[in-house]
């Protein structure tokens, strides 16, 4: 037991074998709640799923490619994203232009304070 | 020989990875059994006398080793006139800490490697750069000199480039590695002057006994920022990051994953001058560098997460991912460092909050690695690293898959697993500090999560797709390099009190102990 103790964080704590068995439970009772399904449900023919009345796309082509992911985020940060990207321009000289100037700026702060 | 090893485990710890590297080209050219049967007598030797190392300084407190000294332990022999004359290795709670990075980290790289790499050619060259950059690592981790550790620093560096460059990849790689060469060739440029700025002013390069000298002239200030921005940078941290996605995304899967080890070999390197050389000083503004790298680890964190969401080249979003990463180890010591001079919140916060960041050092490093595993197995079967042209390899891949899911709820902090123990230390002492902070660091968390599930579903989920009919699941080797990753990723996510109380707490306390540093030198205290 004494490997499973509690963790303490100085204002709070956290016992992961105590969380274990908090998630044991909450799978229990998934398991509980699903044992009283219909128990004659078979897959098969006939049981298509429904994508809005739309045919079931063939193999993988039902598959979301990764940058179909994310659009409304991406789109929501648009102003952020066309401030960003373009700072990672793969230039060597502009790395070692930022290497230099944070070392430059740090200079000033350490200097002055 | 038990005492003779265990005597001379620091100067081992070096001499085991050059010896494996040294005589790597003459074995290589005796076959591919006996090359296979040298790395692993290599890495395990090396693993087993970094963990022997650690284990003894755990126990038993600081350990020295004054290099060619008759008697290896005094570091101030009767003739010196009190001056530390040799090059001498302090292994203290900090350095041990790092030791147990590199020997875990490298031993499970080196396994996965010998599968993963086999279809490639050069290996003799490769295995000997790998090995050398373990030695690096693991002298810029141990050292208690300055100008040895930016040796060590050029030896790290120089491997890494090489190993960068290693997969020609028409080009991509080796401007990938030229990138990471040019960079850390001016930072360690930057490093040399600071040590050279020092040695004129003290004398001395022996870091305790510039620590005992430091006067803080404005000189010193100028030395201080020519180490601590060039170890940022190395590290990783936003705005100096651009060479990471670079360099992680074209090395080879084992490289890349030992290549968060060395970036984290800088990030014990600027703690080492920020805390053991400069700080406690009354002359020094605690507050300014403890917000340095505040400022830094916010940057990194929210800039790192926020531009691995659109990639769609695995290993670049899992580079950023590695900023990121680093942005809360920033943030925790920053903290620290912050409140260095207020015994109160040092006591109250401030030490859990660098816990948090160390602890994260040490998980980072495992499920990161992991994580490279897995994006370097798949890609090792499918030939690609565009997310866009992935998918279904759940079914054909089940145990990469296990092992992906481990590593993507451990670094978005899913309890059970290791990153949610050190991000909770974070977040709970870092609140006590700034609310906002520990708010940003809860957010970062949460658009983690967001981008390993856009990653878990591009790579794993949906039907099988014709022209990755043929893959299967990766060999052996590969699946038992991840395994030993994914142990400690799982086992300190279980058990991360144990973790805390006997590796992380007295690395804190180490880190802290400026007077106890100097004096394991220049004894009193």
């Amino acid at each position: 037991m004494d490997l499973f103790q509690t963790l303490q964080t100085g204002a709070g704590a956290w016992n992961p074998l105590l969380w274990l068995v908090a998630l044991a439970v909450g799978l229990g009772v998934a398991l509980a709640i699903r044992s009283r399904g219909r128990k004659d449900f078979r897959e098969g023919a006939g049981r298509k799923p429904f994508i809005s009345g739309n045919e079931e796309p063939e193999n993988a082509g039902g598959h979301v490619p990764a940058s179909n992911l994310y659009w409304g985020f991406l789109e929501s940060l648009k102003s952020y994203y066309a401030r960003v990207v373009p700072l990672h321009t793969g230039i060597p000289t502009d790395y070692v232009a930022w290497l230099l100037g944070v070392m430059a700026l740090m200079l000033v702060v350490v200097l002055v304070v | 020989m038990d005492t003779f090893v265990m005597r001379h485990l620091p100067a081992l710890l070096i001499a085991v990875p050059l010896l494996a590297a040294f005589l790597m080209p003459i074995v290589g050219g005796a076959g591919r059994v006996v090359r296979n049967a040298w790395v692993v007598l290599g890495a395990l030797a090396t693993s087993a006398v970094g963990l022997a190392l650690a284990w003894k300084v755990l126990a038993a407190g600081t350990v020295l080793y004054v290099f060619g000294a008759a008697a290896p332990h005094v570091p101030l022999p009767m003739d010196s006139g009190g001056i530390p004359i040799r090059i001498i290795f302090q292994v203290d709670a900090l350095s041990a800490l790092m030791v147990v990075i590199a020997s875990l980290s490298s031993l499970g790289i080196t396994i996965y490697s010998l599968a993963a790499e086999s279809r490639q050619s050069g290996l003799e060259t490769f295995y000997a750069m790998l090995f050398l950059l373990v030695a690096g690592v693991l002298g810029m981790v141990s050292t208690g000199d300055l100008f040895n550790f930016f040796v060590f620093l050029e030896i790290s560096s120089l491997a890494g480039a090489a190993l960068v460059a290693y997969r020609v990849d028409n080009g991509v790689a080796v401007e990938a590695g030229l990138k990471y060469a040019l960079l850390s060739t001016l930072g360690a440029l930057a490093v040399l002057t600071a040590i050279g700025i020092l040695i004129g002013q003290y004398n001395a390069l022996n870091l305790a006994t510039l620590a005992s000298r430091m006067q803080f002239t404005t000189l010193d200030k100028i030395a201080l920022v020519l180490l601590a921005v060039p170890l940022a940078m190395k590290c990783g941290a936003v705005p100096m990051h651009f060479w990471t996605p670079d360099a992680y995304a074209t090395a080879p899967s084992s490289v890349t994953a030992f290549l968060v080890v060395s970036s984290q070999a800088s990030l014990y390197g600027l703690f080492r001058i920020l805390f053991s050389l400069y700080g406690d000083l009354v002359h020094f503004s605690w507050a300014t560098f403890g917000w340095f790298l505040i400022v830094l680890g916010v940057l990194s964190m929210f800039v790192g997460v926020t531009m691995a969401i659109p990639q769609k080249d695995v290993k670049r979003l899992m580079a950023y991912h590695a900023v990121s990463q680093t942005g809360y180890m920033l943030l925790g010591v920053g903290v620290g460092l912050a409140v260095l001079g207020n015994a109160d919140a040092l006591a109250q916060y401030g030490k859990t909050a660098m816990a948090g960041g160390l602890f994260h050092i040490i998980n980072h490093a495992m499920y990161k690695g992991l994580l490279f595993l897995t994006a370097g197995a798949v890609f090792y079967r499918t030939g690609t690293r565009n997310l866009n042209k992935l998918g279904g390899l759940g079914h054909d891949m089940p145990w990469t898959m296990v092992f992906f899911m481990i590593g993507a709820l451990a670094i978005a902090g899913v309890p059970p697993f290791n990153g949610f123990a050190s991000k909770l230390l974070i977040y709970e002492s870092v609140f006590r500090f700034s609310p906002f902070l520990s708010i940003v660091a809860m957010i970062v968390s949460i658009l983690t999560l967001a981008s390993f599930v856009k990653v878990f579903h591009s790579m794993f989920l949906g039907p099988r797709r014709a022209e990755f009919a043929a893959v299967r699941e990766v060999p052996v080797p590969m699946l038992a390099g991840m395994a030993l990753l994914a142990v400690f990723v799982v086992a300190a996510g279980l058990a991360p009190q144990p973790f805390v109380d006997r590796l992380i707490q007295p690395a804190v306390e180490a880190l802290v102990d400026r007077a106890g540093y100097i004096a394991a030198i220049l004894g009193g205290n």
